[in-house]
């Protein structure tokens, strides 16, 4: 198949790569752009874990091609940062809560409520069930996910989260 | 319960035993800077992918790879003919289950495929995509042979043999029978039924399998890049069957992805990248899709058991008598075998009681669907089930509640240690007191009153128990007396390095669980140094002291205990430095918070710093008779019980729409009982997510075939896994035991969550649908089930 030769700006950077055009936006980030904080875990859509920001918004980048995003902004795990010793406040109560095992399926987590705490900054716990419910954890029963979520929401409003349970 | 040794590290003011400290390793994680196998890239490396047949039995007719060949970017396009003289052949037996069969396995089928997804052909390209390609183009002419898909007929003599060398569709058979079984059930006030099913699921692990396999033809060596629960284990099977000297073959397992039992065992496809990679002299990367998952990752339980207890009228379990038959794959899983599944359930059912009177006969038969083999609790969710389930009828039909015929049932404090009519033995158990609390914690009677007002309003809810037993800590006796080379012992070293701070190099390995902290935390409190100044290397067979690695709930009391082990003999030998510089004998002297503090009073005296800069660098200063040994090396066999077990009970709390057949949880609670617990949020954690996995397979997951052999979901689409809206917040409280195998104390806890959940939940199910007087013991409990129950369609 033809390559052809596109400009997709990742992380605030543009990265000039030439690719299929049926090559997804997954595998243009993990294997063009060599950020492999972007896992694929079902390439189907299902799973969450390839979940990436396009121009702000949550997006499978297992479903998109790479072609479709030029002129877009990608954001990825790796951009993540925050105050807390690079960390965000996310990312902080995760580590805290162990709202993770192996951590495959965190960098679309994180992505997600990224975005999604922007929107909704004091999100009700059955709203963030709902919004994770597009992500499969296989770990960890989701709960302490829950709690860090809940969490990073607090000190993102400012307030002092209650002690780790 | 609680009985830990006196005078131990463990008890020192600064141990961090017993407590929950964030896992050094998770930063990297939530930072997406993990270091998994698909991450990697090496020079030269080519990439696979495999035809696999479409058929679930089919003879291979011919196999035409010139088209796929001649597309741009393939390497080669390899069959089993062209591997022959690269890998033999395997055998999943093991000694110890008597007359346990199976047929060769080859790495590519060999003349005939055996399941739908078995590998036929390899391609070997510059590109996944290119290779996926060329897999299109290949043109494999089949002959289909019968497929044999249905336990029940498998072993009748009109069924085809699915290997005609074994004689028939047999793998293993066990039976039991101990104690007088007959006269128990006649002598029975009550004997309650039930025939179950116990669903074929999958492990689903997040990242799919992967291995990039770097072979060095000047060094004769290879290099196998895995996501795996046993990299030793790995290492030997790999130099066995590649023809390669075992010294000469290293494992480097980073992060792993989730892994439940599933990365343990030997996948033709991954077989095959190793021995391709010999043949081409250059690295090769094979990262399974979600469909091969489904379709190769080993399957588990698919049992279908008839099963009756008897009961003396105060609740007492007197006896039990069950059939079980479990179809697998085509072939026995190698090494570990896929006899020990049923074998588990053999030995377990009805554990935590005190009958003396146990029948048991079980069957394991070969069909032509995916291979099945250990996963995630291993045989306990059916044994705990049966049991359970049965215990539960029990109650129901003596008009007692299902609280007291477990206690009434229980093996009490003074039979300990136990020895059951399975053979299985127990050191020390805590069901009376994990009961007791489990019932404190959840406000049973509250719910009890609570469940009788909703009745009233046509609102049906259940209460499901399950006490259970777990094998965690194995000992030789579960592979290593079989003839597998699969270590129960494992190693750490510790390293006192001139900063002050420790490394500690461990066999035992991390795939999400927290192996890392718990060794952290051991060997700090050990050594006496802070948990920041700890570093953990696991997973790489050329460094780390050989082990078994991480499986059967063994990576907090094996390896915890060689790293609690060796902490306490560099502690010693750092002593011994400190004693000479000091001018103190070294036993008034201890080491807390990393520097060398006088022994009661704690008054600091000399860093660790410093004491390591005289050591490694100004060792011309010491007395010429003292050579420090700041790296010491400890290992750790459990010994005394084959098996550490763990105990617990749950209790789930539900609510049955009886007009859509919906179950919704509500709430979930475990008391468990793990012996010392290291981390107790880990230890929390881990019970919720094997719960969750016990969840699962009870309402939602079931790898589905058709008739043919074909499977119907193989993506995450069709195959529903417990996703975050329906999931209960998990209550996990914690009761001590301690094993008295090792100081620590610690048994393990990672598979205890899904051998219960189970149970819990078809318990809680039907109590909910008590009041109609219908029962359901197929999993998974999905809305059709539970309607056809009520009769609504």
């Amino acid at each position: 198949m033809k390559k052809v030769a596109i400009t997709l700006n990742i992380n605030n950077r543009d990265v000039d790569m030439l690719v299929e055009p049926r090559k997804l936006l997954s595998d243009a980030i993990r294997e063009d752009a060599r950020l492999t904080g972007t896992h694929v875990g079902c390439e189907h859509g299902v799973c969450g874990a390839c979940t990436v920001l396009v121009d702000g918004k949550p997006q499978r980048s297992c479903l998109t091609f790479a072609v479709q995003t030029q002129g877009k902004a990608i954001t990825t795990i790796e951009a993540v940062k925050g105050n807390n010793d690079g960390y965000s406040a996310l990312q902080q109560a995760l580590h805290e809560e162990h709202g993770l095992q192996c951590g495959f399926c965190t960098p679309g987590i994180i992505v997600t409520f990224e975005a999604y705490l922007k929107e909704n900054t004091n999100p009700t716990e059955d709203e963030i069930r709902d919004v994770l419910s597009g992500n499969l954890c296989r770990c960890t029963g989701y709960q302490n996910i829950i709690r860090a979520i809940q969490k990073a929401a607090a000190v993102m409003r400012g307030e002092t989260p209650g002690a780790a349970k | 319960m609680n009985s830990k040794p006196g005078v131990s590290p463990l008890d020192s003011p600064n141990s961090y035993i017993g407590k929950t400290v964030p896992r050094p390793n998770a930063k990297r994680l939530v930072q997406g800077r993990g270091n998994f196998v698909d991450d990697l890239e090496l020079p030269r490396m080519v990439h696979l992918a495999f035809c696999r047949s479409p058929y679930a039995h089919a003879e291979i007719a011919s196999i035409d790879k010139r088209e796929a060949e001649a597309l741009a970017g393939v390497v080669r396009v390899l069959t089993m003919d062209d591997l022959k003289d690269y890998c033999t052949p395997w055998v999943g037996t093991l000694d110890h289950l008597k007359g346990i069969k199976s047929a060769e396995q080859w790495p590519l089928a060999n003349g005939k495929a055996f399941w739908q997804g078995e590998p036929v052909a390899a391609v070997v390209a510059t590109s996944r995509a290119i290779a996926e390609d060329a897999v299109e183009l290949i043109e494999v002419e089949y002959v289909e042979l019968t497929p044999i898909t249905d336990m029940h007929t498998a072993l009748a003599p009109e069924t085809p043999v699915i290997h005609p060398e074994l004689g028939d569709n047999l793998c293993f058979e066990r039976k039991i029978d101990e104690g007088d079984v007959d006269k128990a059930f006649a002598d029975a006030a009550y004997v309650a039924e039930e025939t179950f099913t116990f669903n074929r699921h999958t492990g689903v692990t997040l990242e799919p399998r992967a291995i990039v396999c770097d072979y060095n033809p000047a060094d004769e060596a290879l290099t196998l890049h895995m996501s795996v629960q046993c990299p030793h284990m790995s290492k030997n099977l790999y130099a066995k069957h590649l023809g390669l000297n075992e010294d000469k073959v290293r494992v480097i397992c980073n992060d792993v992805g989730g892994s439940f039992g599933i990365k343990i065992h030997t996948y033709s496809d991954e077989m095959a990248a190793g021995a391709i990679a010999v043949m081409l002299g250059r690295p090769v990367k094979f990262t399974a899709d979600r469909l091969e998952s489904f379709v190769t990752d080993i399957h588990a339980r698919d049992h279908e058991v008839k099963a009756k207890m008897a009961f003396a009228a105060d609740g007492e379990m007197l006896a039990l008598d069950f059939e079980d038959i479990t179809g697998v794959g085509p072939y026995s899983v190698y090494p570990r075998t896929s006899g020990i599944e049923l074998n588990q359930v053999m030995n377990l059912t009805a554990g935590p009681y005190k009958h003396r009177n146990y029948r048991a006969h079980g069957q394991v038969v070969f069909l032509n669907k995916n291979v099945m083999c250990q996963y995630r609790g291993v045989g306990h969710p059916i044994a705990i089930a049966i049991g359970e389930h049965l215990m539960d009828e029990g109650a129901r039909g003596l008009g007692l509640d299902p609280v007291e015929v477990r206690r009434k049932s229980f093996i009490t404090d003074d039979q300990y240690p136990y020895t059951a009519p399975s053979g299985a033995i127990y050191e020390r158990q805590s069901h009376i007191q994990c009961m007791d609390k489990l019932v404190e914690m959840m406000d049973y009677d509250g719910l009890r009153k609570q469940q009788a007002e909703l009745r009233e309003k046509g609102i049906y809810r259940g209460i499901g128990f399950a006490s259970l037993i777990e094998v965690t800590n194995p000992s030789p006796a579960f592979y290593g007396v079989g003839g597998a080379r699969i270590a129960s012992q494992d190693g750490c070293t510790i390293r006192l390095d001139p900063t002050g701070g420790i490394t500690c190099i461990t066999g035992v390995t991390e795939q999400g669980q927290g192996t890392e902290a718990i060794i952290a935390q051991v060997a700090a409190t050990a050594v006496g140094v802070q948990i920041e100044d700890v570093r953990v290397i696991t997973g790489d067979t050329d460094i780390v002291p050989y082990g078994g690695g991480t499986w059967a709930s063994r990576g907090a009391g094996i390896g915890g205990e060689a790293a609690l082990q060796a902490g306490k003999a560099l502690k010693e030998n750092i002593l011994k430095v400190a004693g000479v510089m000091l001018q103190a004998e070294p036993s008034t002297l201890d080491i807390q918070k990393g520097n060398i503090v006088d022994a009661g009073t704690d008054n600091e005296r000399l860093p660790l710093s410093e004491l390591g800069r005289v050591a490694y660098f100004r060792g011309d200063t010491l007395p010429h008779d003292l050579q420090p040994e700041l790296v010491v090396t400890r290992h750790f066999v459990s010994k005394g019980y084959p098996f550490a077990f763990t105990n617990a009970s749950h209790a789930c709390y539900l609510e049955v729409d009886t007009d859509t057949g919906m179950v919704k949880l509500l709430k979930y609670w475990v008391m468990e009982d793990c012996g010392t617990v290291i981390n107790p949020q880990l230890v929390a954690e881990q019970t919720r997510g094997g719960v969750v996995q016990g969840i699962g397979p009870a309402l939602y997951e079931e790898c589905l075939y058709s008739p043919e052999g074909q499977l119907l979901n193989g993506s995450l689409a069709d195959y529903l896994v417990p996703m975050a809206a329906e999931m209960p917040d998990i209550i996990v409280g914690h009761m001590e035991t301690p094993t008295k195998t090792s100081e620590l104390g610690a048994k393990g806890v990672g598979e205890a969550g899904t051998a219960g959940a189970p149970a819990a939940i078809m318990n809680a199910i039907n109590d909910a649908l008590s009041p109609q007087k219908v029962k359901v013991a197929h999993m998974p409990f999905t809305p059709d089930k539970i309607l056809r129950a009520l009769g609504k369609i």
